[in-house]
């Protein structure tokens, strides 16, 4: 299959869908954790995510999609800096991959056979500026996962070893997705996420029965079917560059400053990354909805899927933390 | 047209719809033993017109997607790549299924997920032997053939020429609309949450219409791919009675972005008559099967003891071997065996002037890792202060895995009562699914205080074949009577916890003994020696303090 499923032809998940979108218009909200039960269209919505990111300027062939020619490492060794627009990256990061293969390590390939010392850039390379998608988040290494905390913490990439000392940027939204039921995810990776949602399958009947009707479709008649969707996906990206415009003269007002703090107060989240997500996902929201002021509206519409990780878990809590932020939102907001 | 009687048959025409549909499909899990039954049905790939490529579960990465070939490169002095499985065209045989790592698992699914066809052999006995979860859920049919014996082999006749005819003809089969209305409240009806489902029976059953050479699928037939597809899947038993279900759906008016479908001379059928055909065609032992399946986990078991460790943790000496694997290589000490035969090899090849450096030169780093912990929980659920005990257990096993992560524990928690001991939780780590299987636990009975230490012990053993490092907390007020037979003698009784104990402490498990009794009993004071464990008298003990004095007396 060459086109992977649109991904405005997703039946419902739209909250999903919605922090896709936010994460596509401000991506220093920094990351969504999609957690749920196998077959809900985790891995789809992110396989089709790609197609709806606006394609980026970069120097070609630079390891680490530069924009501008100044931008590019030494290490890279390129000749020529023409530049040409590319799709926004979406990298895959597999389970049990090699630390070699996330950092970059010595070209052992040139090591051996030139006897050159040369950087071979890995999965953080190609991914900045673009997107890092791992499926099964919670199966990750632990030793994979401490790498990941510190480059996403710093948007840089440091490598020290075996007589290299190579620094790169490394920017990019994480997308992680994963089954509760199969582990736990160690809660300084979950507060590296931006948003989280947790998606379940539909319940009702007639949305069953459009998801069976949208994935025939799609299988059997692909070119009709993907010239209605793509014509969809185009409409939303477009959208995107719209809000991207929009957001910057959005303001929050005083007022706005102040719910977002006594709501994460009254929810005890850790940190201070709560109230900026928060306020974040809320500007992307309302410049997506292309309003002219930050209200609250769009901090109800955004409160659960930035805040529900950063709780202190209670085992004893059976509602889970979804509710638990709803709840608060609706005595802080009322 | 109906189900095959026997799982060969079975198996057979489900080769015969994979060979159709490839792509669709996904692929098939066949749990069987290796032997003559299970040749015979593979013997059916044959017909997928695709090379069949065999892999391994410890297949390195440079197999499956192509990598530097190190010994062609260092004989030739140039780089020579070798081209992955995954490059090449063709159907992936996994055999021994049940011991693939999830890190290979995720691998293969995105394999799958773009279109690449999977058999994978399932070569578990246990129940809680199998393939990965992922790849069950991502292969349209599992077939069972542990029970079927040679003797039963079919006779029918493989038919290539209408595999391929099938093929053309598939793009033409329609589907009328309302069929799937009542293959989505089929699936609601089995239980099965993932849309993975329905899209295999929906592809399953076109497959079969080409096949029988049919242009439409009837309800017939989506049945029959139902059956196929989803009975491994279901987790309820559809109703007898449909009354308390929803009422049959609307037809939603959603046809604008639907391709022209024959339309209207399909009669509209009742709802029930899928899931009538579907329950007709369904195994009479599914609800056990269901039942019995509850308890296994989508991880492979047996994987070896200890984890290689070449990636983390204290660094070792280095070792000589092959690259691959993820394993590092260790430059300066490979430079470093290679350097005294420097001259010798100079001399034998005096035409390059660069290092000589052969693949044994190889040297790979090694690093040692701890591994993670295994808390076992065996709880005594009998007698009259059951119910406050096993609620305390639960809550100290849910307080333990909050902070689990940090400290790397696991836990699973069997509870003894009546005449014999159940394992309540499987080993885990994961919150969410504690608390979906601890949600009721029944209590009372005699004390079959030797069942709950054999079953702690073959969790023991368990743990050690997975790499985990186990510990074992049990939880009684110690009046052994029942013994192991399950029949009620007090001397017996606390003969056989004595041996069993014995039997745990050459396995060599950390042991606590916590006495929930009023007085302490010395009884268990006596096994505690045996277990060569620590003996804690804990009256009264609730969640908090349970768990405080586990993490105390395990980390002392």
């Amino acid at each position: 299959m060459t086109n992977p499923f649109p991904f405005s032809a997703i039946v419902g998940q739209d909250e999903m869908k919605t922090a896709m979108i936010l994460t596509a218009i401000d991506p220093g909200i920094g990351g969504v954790l999609v957690f749920g039960d196998r077959g809900t269209g985790k891995s789809t919505a992110v396989r089709a995510l790609a197609a709806l990111l606006p394609p980026i300027k970069v120097v070609k062939g630079c390891p680490v999609n530069s924009e501008t020619a100044a931008q590019v490492p030494g290490w890279a060794n390129l000749t020529s800096h023409k530049t040409a627009m590319v799709p926004t990256p979406v990298v895959d990061l597999p389970l049990g991959v090699t630390e070699d293969r996330v950092t970059g390590a010595l070209d052992i390939e040139k090591a051996l056979t030139k006897g050159e010392k040369a950087f071979q850039a890995g999965l953080l390379a190609r991914a900045n500026r673009g997107y890092l998608y791992i499926d099964e988040v919670n199966l990750l290494e632990d030793h994979i996962v401490d790498l990941l905390l510190d480059v996403a913490q710093s948007g840089e990439n440091v490598v020290e070893r075996e007589g290299l000392s190579i620094r790169h940027p490394a920017r990019f939204v994480l997308v992680g997705s994963g089954n509760p039921e199969e582990g736990e995810l160690r809660p300084q990776l979950l507060d590296r996420f931006g948003l989280s949602v947790e998606v379940a399958s539909p319940k009702d009947i007639d949305t069953r029965v459009e998801v069976i009707r949208r994935r025939d479709a799609f299988e059997n008649d692909n070119s009709a079917f993907m010239l209605r969707w793509q014509a969809e996906d185009a409409a939303i990206r477009e959208r995107i560059l719209t809000a991207r415009k929009g957001i910057k003269s959005l303001k929050a007002p005083e007022q706005t400053l102040r719910d977002v703090a006594e709501l994460c107060l009254a929810l005890g989240s850790d940190g201070l990354r709560g109230e900026l997500t928060l306020l974040k996902a809320a500007r992307a929201f309302a410049a997506w909805r292309e309003d002219t002021a930050i209200g609250r509206d769009h901090i109800r519409a955004v409160a659960a899927m930035s805040l529900r990780h950063r709780l202190r878990r209670d085992p004893l809590d059976e509602a889970g933390s979804g509710a638990r932020v709803s709840r608060v939102v609706q005595d802080v907001l009322a | 047209m109906s189900l095959p009687d026997t799982p060969w048959d079975q198996g057979a025409l489900a080769l015969d719809l994979l060979a159709v549909d490839p792509a669709g499909l996904g692929g098939i899990i066949v749990r069987a033993r290796s032997g003559p039954v299970r040749d015979t049905l593979l013997d059916g790939l044959t017909h997928l017109a695709q090379p069949l490529n065999r892999i391994h579960p410890a297949l390195a990465d440079e197999t499956l997607f192509g990598g530097l070939d190190l010994s062609a490169t260092l004989a030739s002095g140039q780089i020579v790549h070798e081209q992955g499985l995954l490059n090449r065209p063709g159907t992936l045989v996994l055999t021994m299924a049940e011991r693939c790592p999830p890190s290979l698992a995720a691998r293969l699914s995105g394999a799958l997920d773009t279109g690449r066809c999977l058999v994978a052999l399932d070569e578990g006995c246990d129940e809680d032997e199998g393939a990965p979860a992922a790849l069950v859920e991502r292969c349209a049919f599992r077939v069972d053939l542990t029970d079927t014996a040679i003797s039963t082999r079919p006779a029918s006749g493989t038919r290539p020429a209408e595999i391929s005819a099938a093929r053309t003809r598939l793009s033409k089969i329609s589907v009328p609309p309302d069929l799937l209305a009542q293959l989505a409240t089929a699936t609601v009806q089995l239980g099965i949450d993932s849309a993975r489902a329905a899209q295999f029976a929906l592809r399953a059953a076109r497959a079969l219409a080409a096949l029988s050479g049919k242009t439409e699928v009837d309800v017939d037939i989506l049945a029959q791919a139902c059956a196929m597809t989803m009975a491994h899947r279901a987790t309820v038993l559809p109703t007898e009675d449909n009354a308390t279900e929803d009422p049959p759906p609307n037809e939603p008016d959603q046809d604008q972005d639907q391709p022209q479908q024959s339309g209207d001379e399909t009669v509209s059928l009742p709802d029930e008559l899928l899931i009538e055909a579907i329950r007709a065609l369904l195994p009479a032992d599914l609800l056990a099967r269901i039942a019995g399946r509850s308890a296994r986990l989508g991880k492979g078991s047996g994987t070896g003891a200890a984890r290689k460790g070449n990636r983390r943790g204290r660094p070792l000496p280095a070792r000589a071997g092959r690259l691959g694997n993820g394993a590092r290589i260790d430059i300066v000490a490979t430079l470093r065996s290679a350097a005294p035969w420097q001259r010798i090899r100079a001399a034998s090849a005096p035409q390059q002037d660069r290092l000589h450096i052969r693949p044994a030169d190889i040297r790979l780093k090694r690093f040692e890792e701890k591994s993670d912990r295994l808390l076992i929980f065996a709880v005594d659920a009998s007698g009259s202060a059951a119910v406050a005990r096993l609620a305390e257990a639960k809550g100290a096993v849910e307080l333990l895995l909050a902070q689990a992560y940090a400290r790397r524990d696991h836990v699973c928690l069997i509870s003894f009562r009546g005449t014999g001991a159940e394992l309540l939780l499987a080993p885990t780590r994961s919150l969410v699914q504690t608390k979906r299987r601890l949600a009721g636990l029944p209590g009372g009975g005699g004390t079959p205080l030797a069942a709950g230490l054999k079953a702690a012990y073959e969790q023991v053993a368990q743990a050690r074949r997975r790499g985990l490092t186990p510990t074992i907390a049990i939880l009684t007020d110690g009046r052994a009577n029942i013994g192991l037979d399950g029949l009620p003698d007090r001397a017996k009784a606390a003969q056989d916890a004595i041996t069993i104990a014995a039997h745990l402490r050459a396995a060599g498990a950390d042991t606590i003994v916590i006495d929930t009794g009023n007085r302490p009993e010395p009884a268990l004071r006596d096994l505690a020696a045996t277990l060569g464990g620590t003996y804690l008298p804990l009256p009264r003990a609730d969640a908090k303090r349970l768990s405080q004095a586990v993490s105390a007396a395990l980390d002392a």
